[in-house]
């Protein structure tokens, strides 16, 4: 069935269509690579221009039972001409590696699109793990969509058998083989996905090869293939001009730390236990320590936090990185940092909760345990990051407010935005905000720990190993002036008090949110941190079809910017959308009473659809 | 680290108002650091202690140092941040029973096995102090406390034991009531290069009053304590006439001059010998008690392997600035 270069061109009418958007989603096993397979696409994508925006989905099992329903791994994949922001709802493309893979993602496929099948992946065995009483390649099943059946571990195995490969690995390079079929049927080139599998299996030359010979039979056999009717084009999207790279949010996170701490001039400590999903910004910044970037992989979630504190206590700028269960184990320690008023960044990359709950899958339910969650009066700083790009901006931002307040800050990321990646306009430590932390000035020879700045309220922050500066600190409530215990009532009520009012003060240096479209009108849309990306979607259609609809994006949490009374004023309703039972919305309703909001909420370990979301807000208005 | 200042132990008193119950051991404890400090060579601004909760906890206030008082348990971590973030300083944990086998028992066995340059002062009172008496994982089996009436049914540790477990590479076991020992231990502790750990028989004199005294007491100790010091007999004794011998497995109490010993026989002490056996041997003998410093085996230290490791990866970076990382690789342009 395989064809060389040179004899393939059978004549067919084949159309190629030009098209704004696309959605693919490559779904088989857990350990079919099909995480690899979408990084592939996404990243060719994104180097020939198109804006891209990804969603790995996949089982909390490393490796799950083969073929079995709940051991399905996915990746999704929307690119554009224009503006993407979302991997966006409904299918163009699913490539179905199994039956497991048909059955539990056909609803997504939009009607009358196409599907990849891997014909020889469909036999009874596999059709009995994914519970079909009949062949869905031969009964109507796909009656609505174009299918194209390929035998496509035969032919992998087929194309590579001169290699004298052993069988597994021949098997395995069956997702390259489908990677050229979807590259052909978009007018892809090979290029960097030759080259980057030549770099990734450089010490097995023949492995590379035999991946790369896959991925060009693949690609050879699509142009044969008179069912591959249609070809599409989507030509690269208009964005500021500049240098590109394509990021995961979780990478941007680290990123974001590392510039932070090169402005700050001061070394970075990551203080961590691995945890899913937060352990890439771990694996991101122990490749870093060239750098002075110093990672220490503790016991245990506490021991993270606390070789952090004291890594703050002598000097550097100091990270622990976690996911809800952790920051549970965090918070006495996070409370200690908050009276020792040292400088701080906890990142809770969320998922879904409560305990264990869905460690693989997305979710914004630890915002009131961000907020709240430590004994005591203690308030933190909170921001969110929204998209995988701009958790740089926010892991840099979260580092500044911690150096210049001398407080802890915790940011928000989730699974979606953690693990999704989109492409980032490279931002230079040189064009960045500078960083002014509060550590003595050479020289100083008097000390006392709390004593405060008159506008930001923060101490100043002497390290270890200046002469003459000796002092203690802890957990112990402190002298309002000198840090000594003191555990008078009059002094406690005044450093509670101007530890919170340290937080409020926060609000004079974050900027005031900015409403997108509608300035006022009808419906304000509010969310926050990583639902960003399908809301402003939304609304951005809804506006286009006429509606006067405005988003509210909320990235500041604690404290919240100063101008959100001034513009939940000028909407007839507010309605405020989370991926929880409803937590930011009960931070509005008890810090504005005097609005009534609506509230819009999903606990499905999913990100909100597009359309979901667009149905929502006209049933509103 | 060589000092040209001279420092007295007033150096290092703090201007606070010690807070221990009178007649405590922790006072002992806390005059031998004073006076130990001067004698290390050290810069007072390059110390820093760090503890838990407890009441032994409250120790960093009352050095004129630079100290952290953390949350129970934790003071290891703590204590690690710091030493990682600035190796020129010395770190040292100042911990109980409770804090460090009970609530931080995780973070003790791990400080030890990865032998961080880290001095830990355990102060073993085998009782909860600062919550008014309950039983502690040192306390004796049908010992009777607060929250065990009736005796206490929950088997205890031995701290040198457990230690071990986790591969201390320093142990010394040390009577809270001998000043001088205490400051030569500290002094030791100080000079090893890796995790030393000394435990402090420290007696609580409102809970658990004479815990100790059957082998610390002026009258007692010579025939109920053997001090052990690298290189010499184990002998004890009030007449120096009491030795240790090994029979098959187990250690044996033998009297010189009796059934042909001579002092010859006797085992020498070896703080030195990699193999943990004998010093686990040494540590569980209950008469006599072994005190002294029982284990002292140096290995490549934490801070030294990350630094080396830091170093190789320097010079093979082809990136020198965070700007260059970002800049490199797989990047396009826009027009």
């Amino acid at each position: 069935m395989i064809s060389d270069e040179n004899n393939t061109k059978e004549h067919f009418a084949r159309e190629n269509h030009k098209i704004d958007t696309a959605v693919i989603r490559f779904v088989g096993d857990s350990g079919d690579g099909m995480q690899l397979t979408g990084t592939q696409f996404s990243d060719t994508a994104a180097l020939f221009g198109n804006d891209v925006a990804t969603f790995p989905n996949y089982p909390s099992e490393i490796r799950a039972p083969q073929g079995s329903l709940y051991g399905v791994s996915g990746f999704q994949v929307q690119f554009g001409s224009v503006e993407v922001t979302t991997p966006g709802d409904e299918l163009d493309l699913l490539v179905a590696m199994n039956p497991a893979a048909l059955k539990t993602n056909l609803f997504a496929l939009k009607p009358g699109g196409t599907v990849i099948v891997d014909t020889d992946a469909f036999n009874k065995k596999n059709l009995e793990k994914a519970k079909y009483q009949n062949n869905p390649l031969e009964d109507d099943t796909l009656n609505n969509y174009r299918v194209i059946k390929a035998d496509i571990t035969a032919l992998t195995r087929e194309g590579l058998l001169d290699l004298g490969l052993d069988n597994k690995s021949i098997t395995r390079s069956k997702n390259m083989f489908t990677l050229g079929m979807v590259y052909f049927m978009y007018n892809r080139s090979l290029e960097h996905s030759e080259e980057f599998l030549t770099k990734k299996f450089k010490s097995k030359p023949l492995i590379a090869e035999a991946n790369i010979k896959a991925l060009r039979t693949g690609y050879y056999y699509a142009e044969t293939l008179e069912l591959m009717s249609s070809t599409y084009v989507v030509e690269p999207a208009k964005m500021d001009a500049g240098k590109y790279r394509v990021v995961m949010g979780n990478d941007a996170t680290a990123w974001g730390f590392m510039a932070a701490a090169e402005k700050a001039g001061l070394e970075l400590f990551l203080g961590s236990y691995p945890i899913t999903p937060a352990t890439d910004i771990l694996h991101e910044l122990v490749k870093h320590r060239h750098f002075g970037i110093k990672t220490f992989q503790a016991e245990d979630e506490i021991a993270g936090i606390a070789s952090a504190i004291g890594a703050s206590f002598a000097g550097s700028l100091a990270i622990t990185t976690t996911s809800g269960p952790g920051l549970a184990l965090k918070g006495e320690a996070i409370g200690l940092a908050m009276i020792a008023e040292l400088p701080l960044v906890i990142v809770d990359v969320q998922r879904g909760g409560p305990s264990t709950g869905l460690p693989t899958k997305t979710e914004q339910s630890d915002l009131l345990q961000a907020m709240y969650g430590r004994n005591g009066e203690s308030p933190v700083i909170i921001v969110a990051a929204s998209t995988p790009a701009n958790c740089f901006e926010f892991a840099f931002e979260a580092s500044k407010l911690a150096l210049e307040h001398m407080t802890p800050v915790i940011l928000l990321t989730d699974g979606f935005i953690a693990n999704g990646s989109a492409p980032w306009k490279i931002k230079s430590v040189k064009d960045l905000p500078e960083i002014k932390h509060r550590i003595v000035p050479k020289g100083t020879t008097e000390y006392l720990a709390y004593v405060r700045d008159e506008d930001r309220l923060a101490r100043s922050w002497a390290l270890p190993g200046t002469p003459g500066l000796e002092h203690r600190i802890g957990g112990l409530e402190k002298d309002k002036v000198s840090g000594c215990v003191n555990q008078g009532p009059e002094n406690h009520e005044y450093m509670v008090n101007i530890r919170a009012e340290k937080v409020k003060r926060v609000a004079n240096y974050i900027p005031n949110i900015e409403v997108e479209y509608a300035q006022e009108g009808d419906l304000l849309v509010v969310g926050w941190g990583g639902t960003f990306g399908n809301i402003h979607a939304a609304v951005k259609e809804m506006n286009d079809q006429g509606y006067k609809v405005g988003h509210a994006h909320f990235n500041y949490i604690n404290p919240l910017p100063k101008n959100t009374a001034e513009i939940f004023a000028k909407y007839k309703k507010i309605v405020v959308c989370e991926l929880n039972l409803g937590q930011l919305v009960q931070l509005f309703r008890s810090d504005f009473q005097q609005y009534e909001f609506l509230q819009y909420n999903k606990v499905q370990g999913l990100p909100f659809t597009k359309s979901e979301l667009t149905q929502h807000f006209k049933g509103l208005l | 680290m060589e000092n040209s200042i001279k420092y007295t132990f007033k150096d290092f008193a703090s201007d606070q108002e010690v807070r221990w119950c009178p007649g405590c051991d922790d006072y002992v404890v806390l005059r031998a650091m004073q006076k130990a400090l001067p004698e290390m060579g050290l810069k007072k601004e390059d110390v820093v202690f760090i503890s838990g909760i407890g009441c032994s906890s409250r120790f960093p206030y009352y050095m004129d140092s630079y100290g952290f008082h953390g949350i129970h348990g934790r003071a290891p971590g703590i204590a690690s941040g710091v030493k990682i973030a600035n190796p020129n300083l010395s770190v040292w944990v100042m911990t109980g029973d409770g804090d460090s086998t009970a609530i931080g028992g995780n973070h003790f066995i791990h400080l030890l096995r990865r032998n961080l340059d880290i001095n830990i002062v355990l102060f073993n009172n085998e009782i909860y102090g600062l919550t008014k008496g309950q039983f502690s994982p040192t306390s004796l089996l049908g010992q009777k406390t607060k929250s065990s009436p009736y005796g206490n049914t929950q088997a205890p540790f031995n701290i040198g034991q457990l230690a071990l477990g986790a591969n201390a590479r320093f142990f010394a076991r040390i009577p809270g009531n001998e000043p001088k020992t205490l400051t030569e231990a500290f002094i030791e502790a100080e000079k090893f290069k890796g995790t030393a750990l000394v435990e402090v028989l420290q007696n609580c004199v409102i809970f658990n009053d004479g815990c100790f005294t059957k082998y610390t007491d002026k009258e007692l100790r010579d025939d109920a304590q053997l001090v052990v010091e690298h290189g010499k007999p184990m002998i004890f004794g009030k007449d120096k006439d009491k030795g240790l011998m090994l029979k098959g497995f187990k250690l044996e109490v033998v009297t010189i001059g009796e059934n042909g010993i001579t002092e010859a026989d006797v085992l020498v002490h070896d703080a030195e010998e990699v193999d943990l056996t004998l010093h686990q041997m040494l540590i569980k003998l209950q008469y006599p008690l072994v005190t002294g410093v029982i284990r002292r085996v140096t290995e490549v230290t934490f801070e030294d392997l990350e630094h080396q490791l830091t170093s190789k990866i320097k010079t093979a970076s082809p990136v020198s600035s965070v700007d260059e990382l970002f800049f490199s690789g797989e990047t396009y342009d826009v027009k």
